[in-house]
C-alpha cells in the first residue's frame, strides 16, 4: 500500500514540533531550579562566614549571625525525630506485617492519607490549641517539636510501609518455618532489609521538618533571643522563621537583606544535602537490595 | 551434668516466655502506634471544630464592651450589619430597624468627651456612668457604646442591645474582613475565600501544561540517561522550603511583575499564583507521570501498529486513558496550593478585598491564619473566627484529598 507522502511527512514535523516541545518545557522546569539555586547562592555566599554560622544577631539584624537559629532548628530537627521516628516506623510495621486487610486497614491508611495531605499552617492551628494550650507547654521547644513530628508522621509511616512491602514473602515464611515469632520475624529478618529504605524515607522527614515555618510560628519560634534555649520548655529560634520575619517584617529589611540571602543559602545548603544523601542511600542500597 | 540439663530446661522455658510477652508487647506497642494518625486526624477535628464552631454562638462586639440604649427603646436586638450600618451613618432612623420613629442619637467616648466638662465627669473619672446614665435618660434614641469598665456601676435608665449572633451564612457570604473593628467587627471570608481560589486556579494553569509536558517528556519521550537526572532534580523542586519560595518570589517575582505592569506594588495574585504554579509543578509532574504509565502496553501497540506516530499515538492513546489521573494531578495541585502559608503570605500583598483582577494584591485563608492568630487575644472573637476560618480549610483540603483518592482508587481497581 502507497503511503500518501504529504501526511507522513506532516505527521513527522508535528512530532518533531511536539516533542522539541516537551523536552524544552522539561528543560525551562530545571532551569527555574537552577534559577532559584544560583541566585539563592550568588547573593548569599559573600555573606556566609565564620562569623555569621557561629555568632547571635546583632543591631536589630542587620549583622551579625544566626547561630541561634540553627541551633533551633538543630534541636526542633531533633526533637521531631525523636517522637516521630519510633511511632512511625511501628505504626508502618502495624500497618504492612500486623493489621489483617479489611475495613480497620484501609481505614488507617485513609487517615494516614488525610494526615499527609492537611496544610501545614492546620497542624500550627492544632498544636496551638493542643500543646501550647490544653497541655500548657505554653510556645516552648516540647511543643514545636510534637507539632512538627506529627507533620513527619505520615510521610515516615509511608515510607516504611513501602520498603516493608518490598521484602520478599519469602523471607517472612522461611523465619516462620524455623520457628521464629511474629515479632521475632519482623526483628530480626523484616526489619534489617527494609532499614536502608526506611532509612531514607527518615531523611526525606528531616529534609521536610527543618523546612517548615507555619507549624512554629504559634508554637515555639521567637523573633529574637540572646541566648540560646536552656530546656525543652523555652522558645528557640528557627531557620525558616527567621528568613521569614527578617525578609518580611521589622524596621530595617533592607538593611537586613544581606542576612535574609545568608539565611536562605544555609537552608538550601541543608535541603541540598539531605535531598544528594537520601538520593544516594537509595541508589547505592537500592542495588544492596536486589542482589539480595 | 543434671545441673546443666535442668539450666538448659528452665532457662529456654524462661526464655520462651520472655519471648512471648516481649512478642505480645510488641504487638500491642505497634497496634497503638498504628492508630496514631487516626487518633491525629480526630484530634485535629475535634480542637478545630470544638474552636470553630463556638465561634457561632459569640456576638459580633468584643467581649468587654456592649450597646446601650434607653429603657422605653422597642427595638430588642440588632444584627451586626445594622449595627455597622447604624455607625457609618447609613441607618440614621430607629424606623428602619424595627422601632419608633426618632433619629438615632450614637453615644460614645467621644460624644461623651464632648458633652460633659471635666468637672462633670470627675477627676478621675468616677462620674462617667451617671454622666452616660443621664444621657442616655435625657435622649430617647441614643444607642450608647461604651467598654464594660465604664459602665460598671451600672445604668439604671438602660438596656442591654442584643446583638444577635454571628450566622454561618453571614460569616461566608460576609463581602468585609475587619476583624477589629469597632463597635462589631465584620467577619466575612467572601474576599478570603475568592482570593485563595483565584491564586490557586491560576496557579495550575501555569503549573499544568508545564507539568503534563515534563510528564510526556518524562514518560516517553526522554530515555533513561536523562531520566536519571531530572527526576532527582523535581524531587529537589519539591524540597526547597516553602518560605525559601517565598523570598525568592519576594526578591525575584515581585520586583518582575511590578515592572512589567507598571503596578504600584509587585505583591499581586499574579505573583503569588506564579510562585505557587512553581511549587506546585513537582506535585503535577510525579502524579501525572505515573498515570502516562499506566497506559497498557498493548494499547500504544496497537496504536502504533495502526499507523499513528509516537506523538499521535501520546496525544490520542495515552493522554486520553490517563484522564482521571490528569485530573487527580491537577485537583491535587490545586489542593497543596489552597493549603499553602508562607510563600503566599510572603508575595501576594495580604489585602483583604475582593479581587477584581490578577494584579491586585490578595489575602488568602492560610495567610490569614499566619498572619493574624499572633495578634489575636486568646480566647477572643478574633481567635475564634480564625479557627472556624481553619475549619474551613481544612473541609476544603479534606474533600480534595479524598476526592483524589477516589478518582485515583477508582482507577487502579480498572486495571
Amino acid at each position: 500500500m502507497d503511503y500518501p507522502k504529504g501526511a507522513d511527512r506532516r505527521k513527522r514535523i508535528v512530532e518533531a514540533i511536539a516533542f522539541g516541545t516537551a523536552r524544552a518545557l522539561s528543560y525551562a522546569i530545571v532551569g527555574i531550579l537552577f534559577l532559584i539555586l544560583f541566585f539563592i547562592v550568588k547573593q548569599g555566599i559573600g555573606v556566609i562566614n565564620w562569623e555569621f554560622l557561629t555568632a547571635g544577631p546583632k543591631n536589630g539584624m542587620t549583622s551579625g549571625g544566626i547561630f541561634p537559629a540553627i541551633v533551633g532548628t538543630v534541636y526542633l530537627v531533633l526533637g521531631s525525630m525523636l517522637f516521630a521516628v519510633p511511632v512511625g516506623v511501628l505504626a508502618g510495621i502495624y500497618v504492612n506485617e500486623y493489621a489483617r486487610a479489611g475495613a480497620l486497614k484501609r481505614f488507617i491508611q485513609l487517615m494516614t492519607d488525610n494526615l499527609a495531605g492537611v496544610p501545614s499552617i492546620i497542624f500550627g492551628l492544632f498544636g496551638m490549641s493542643l500543646f501550647v494550650n490544653q497541655l500548657g507547654f505554653g510556645a516552648s521547644i516540647l511543643a514545636g517539636s510534637l507539632t512538627l513530628g506529627l507533620l513527619a508522621l505520615p510521610v515516615i509511616i509511608r515510607t516504611t510501609e513501602e520498603s516493608l512491602k518490598s521484602v520478599p514473602n519469602t523471607f517472612r515464611h522461611a523465619s516462620y518455618g524455623l520457628g521464629a515469632s511474629r515479632w521475632y520475624t519482623v526483628r530480626n529478618v523484616v526489619l534489617p532489609t527494609a532499614l536502608p529504605n526506611i532509612f531514607t524515607g527518615i531523611i526525606l522527614a528531616v529534609g521536610r521538618v527543618s523546612g517548615e515555618t507555619a507549624p512554629i510560628l504559634f508554637t515555639v519560634a521567637a523573633y529574637f533571643l540572646p541566648k540560646l534555649p536552656s530546656g525543652i520548655l523555652d522558645q528557640c529560634m528557627a531557620l525558616p522563621y527567621h528568613l521569614y520575619v527578617i525578609s518580611t517584617s521589622g524596621t530595617q529589611i533592607e538593611a537586613s537583606r544581606p542576612i535574609a540571602y545568608g539565611t536562605a543559602l544555609v537552608l538550601i545548603v541543608i535541603v541540598l544535602i539531605v535531598n544528594l544523601t537520601a538520593a544516594g542511600l537509595r541508589s547505592y542500597f537500592g542495588k544492596k537490595v536486589k542482589m539480595n | 551434668m543434671v545441673t546443666y540439663l535442668y539450666n538448659e530446661i528452665f532457662c529456654s522455658k524462661r526464655m520462651n516466655k520472655i519471648q512471648k510477652f516481649t512478642g505480645r508487647f510488641m504487638e500491642a506497642l505497634v497496634k497503638a502506634c498504628g492508630y496514631m494518625t487516626a487518633l491525629t486526624v480526630i484530634l485535629i477535628v475535634l480542637f478545630l471544630f470544638s474552636e470553630g464552631i463556638s465561634f457561632f454562638s459569640m456576638r459580633p462586639t468584643e467581649d468587654n464592651t456592649a450597646l446601650w440604649v434607653n429603657k422605653s427603646n422597642t427595638v430588642q436586638q440588632l444584627s451586626a450589619t445594622q449595627v455597622k450600618d447604624v455607625f457609618d451613618r447609613k441607618i440614621t432612623n430607629w424606623q428602619e430597624v424595627g422601632g419608633a420613629n426618632m433619629p438615632i442619637q450614637l453615644f460614645t467616648i467621644d460624644e461623651l468627651a464632648e458633652t460633659f466638662t471635666e468637672d462633670q465627669l470627675g477627676k478621675s473619672f468616677e462620674h462617667v456612668p451617671r454622666c452616660i446614665n443621664a444621657f442616655i435618660d435625657s435622649v430617647p434614641g441614643t444607642l450608647a457604646f461604651f467598654g464594660d469598665k465604664q459602665t460598671e456601676a451600672g445604668l439604671p435608665a438602660a438596656r442591654r442591645m442584643e446583638m444577635a449572633k454571628i450566622s454561618f451564612i453571614g460569616f461566608v457570604s460576609g463581602t468585609e474582613w475587619f476583624p477589629t473593628s469597632q463597635p462589631v467587627a465584620s467577619m466575612g471570608i467572601m474576599p478570603l475565600l475568592l482570593g485563595t481560589l483565584l491564586v490557586a486556579f491560576f496557579s495550575i494553569v501555569f503549573a499544568l501544561p508545564l507539568g503534563l509536558a515534563a510528564a510526556v517528556y518524562m514518560a516517553e519521550i526522554a530515555d533513561d540517561r536523562i531520566r536519571r537526572v531530572l527526576k532527582p532534580m523535581i524531587e529537589l523542586l519539591a524540597g526547597i522550603p516553602s518560605v525559601v519560595y517565598g523570598f525568592f518570589g519576594l526578591v525575584v517575582i515581585v520586583p518582575f511583575v511590578q515592572e512589567q505592569f507598571n503596578l504600584p506594588v509587585g505583591e499581586t495574585a499574579l505573583a503569588g499564583s506564579i510562585v505557587l504554579g512553581i511549587m506546585a509543578l513537582p506535585t503535577i509532574i510525579t502524579v501525572s507521570e505515573d498515570a502516562l504509565r499506566t497506559t497498557p502496553r498493548y494499547m500504544k501497540e496497537a496504536s502504533l501498529a495502526l499507523g499513528a506516530s509516537h506523538w499521535q499515538t501520546i496525544k490520542n492513546v495515552m493522554i486520553p486513558y490517563a484522564g482521571s489521573g490528569i485530573t487527580a494531578a491537577a485537583i491535587l495541585g490545586i489542593g497543596r496550593a489552597i493549603g499553602e502559608t508562607m510563600a503566599v503570605l510572603m508575595v501576594t500583598g495580604n489585602s483583604a478585598i475582593i479581587p477584581h483582577s490578577l494584579l491586585q494584591p490578595v489575602r488568602t485563608i492560610p495567610a490569614t491564619i499566619a498572619a493574624e492568630l499572633g495578634e489575636a487575644p486568646f480566647g477572643g472573637l478574633h481567635f475564634k473566627a480564625l479557627f472556624a476560618l481553619g475549619c474551613i480549610l481544612f473541609v476544603i483540603t479534606l474533600v480534595i484529598n479524598l476526592f483524589v483518592e477516589l478518582v485515583l482508587k477508582k482507577r487502579d481497581k480498572q486495571q
